[in-house]
């Protein structure tokens, strides 16, 4: 069966990022395929490349770009979502004239459109939040 | 995409400015919009408050997104559902909700309500009928 | 197809839970977990409302349940305690499902 994600919340303030990866993952591991994994509301927060756990916690950025590689999933991050949160890719540091970027490269910033194609095109929406 | 259509339903539950979920999820029923499903939104629990009429924030310093309901009607987003119950909770009628109307285009343009006032259970079964859910 | 409902917040912070059993029908489940799973043990004070949802199956997921200490003999009887195989294959086994986020 096919699944999208919906992922409103950021990383360790709430558990949402963690019981979508463990559902993602078990889904994948069942034979399911993630049609997308789309980041909103704080969601944004789990894509970028700075996030430093303790060495002893879990590092959810890591472990939702690692699970990306492995099944080639589409991680989509909302770009207006990201925007009022300070998430930048290369794209988005030179149209609004930012001096860096901190997108993890195993996700991609994209519209909202994203979120709405990914319903369509999946069985099942799967919201995880607050 | 030659997909049949799908029943959206967008489920509003938690007020304005508080936090931004409401606002969030209105960006989201403008942009899905163009994707021409058969969308309804769902208000019930806090959700009612989103709606109601007068809002200023002015001196809160946020935008005041409250206009964007009145322009629901041109994305043709024309079927909002409103819990009586949640009203009743939290000492609202209808006449506290910001007048939402829509141009029904095969009846010359009549102005109808976008707003349907149903009970509880009439909102589950509307839930029920539906193909996706959202929640923000 | 009936419906899965998700409750992933306490009864005692969030109306979530209430919210989600007001607007369940006969013949659907609920599937409590993060602290969604509190609404699932015995004893509390909102215990009668999950026992009085008529034709409701309800699910508490394990993992969050043994992760805040509790037992599964802390669970009400005729809840169902899964994990996240099981999580999985009810949102597939359901027509859709309702986030009570």
């Amino acid at each position: 069966m096919k699944f999208a994600i919906q992922i409103n919340e950021g990383p360790y303030q709430h558990q949402a990022s963690d019981s979508a990866y463990l559902f993602t993952k078990t889904a994948l591991e069942k034979g399911h395929e993630i049609f997308r994994v789309f980041f909103y509301h704080d969601g944004v927060n789990n894509g970028t490349r700075l996030t430093t756990p303790p060495q002893d916690d879990r590092h959810v950025v890591n472990r939702w770009a690692e699970l990306g590689e492995k099944y080639d999933l589409d991680l989509v991050v909302c770009v207006a979502a990201a925007q009022r949160r300070g998430i930048v890719d290369d794209g988005e540091a030179e149209r609004n004239g930012k001096d860096a970027t901190n997108i993890h490269p195993r996700f991609r910033i994209s519209g909202l459109g994203q979120l709405v194609e990914a319903a369509i095109q999946s069985e099942r929406l799967m919201v995880f939040g607050d | 995409m030659s997909e049949a259509i799908k029943k959206f339903l967008y489920l509003n539950r938690r007020a304005p400015y508080g936090t931004i979920y409401a606002w969030e999820s209105l960006e989201v029923v403008l942009i899905g919009a163009a994707f021409d499903q058969d969308v309804s939104l769902a208000f019930l629990d806090d959700g009612v408050y989103q709606i109601v009429k007068g809002q200023d924030t002015a001196a809160i310093e946020m935008k005041n997104f409250s206009p964007t309901y009145a322009a629901l009607g041109d994305y043709d987003v024309t079927k909002l559902y409103v819990e009586k119950e949640s009203l009743e909770e939290r000492g609202l009628t209808i006449d506290d909700l910001m007048d939402l109307k829509w141009e029904d285009e095969d009846e010359d343009w009549a102005e109808k309500d976008s707003i349907k006032v149903v009970s509880r259970f009439e909102l589950a079964r509307i839930m029920e009928g539906q193909d996706v859910v959202f929640s923000f | 197809m009936s419906e899965l409902h998700t409750v992933n917040k306490s009864p005692f912070e969030k109306s979530s839970f209430a919210s989600c059993l007001e607007h369940v029908l006969e013949g659907s489940a609920v599937l409590l977990y993060e602290d969604g799973i509190y609404a699932a043990t015995k004893g509390t004070a909102v215990e009668g409302k999950l026992k009085s949802a008529q034709g409701v199956k309800f699910y508490v997921l394990g993992p969050d349940l043994k992760a805040r200490g509790l037992g599964e003999d802390r669970v009400i009887d005729g809840v169902e305690i899964v994990d996240y195989e099981a999580f999985v294959d009810l949102a597939a086994e359901h027509s859709k499902v309702v986030a009570w986020v």
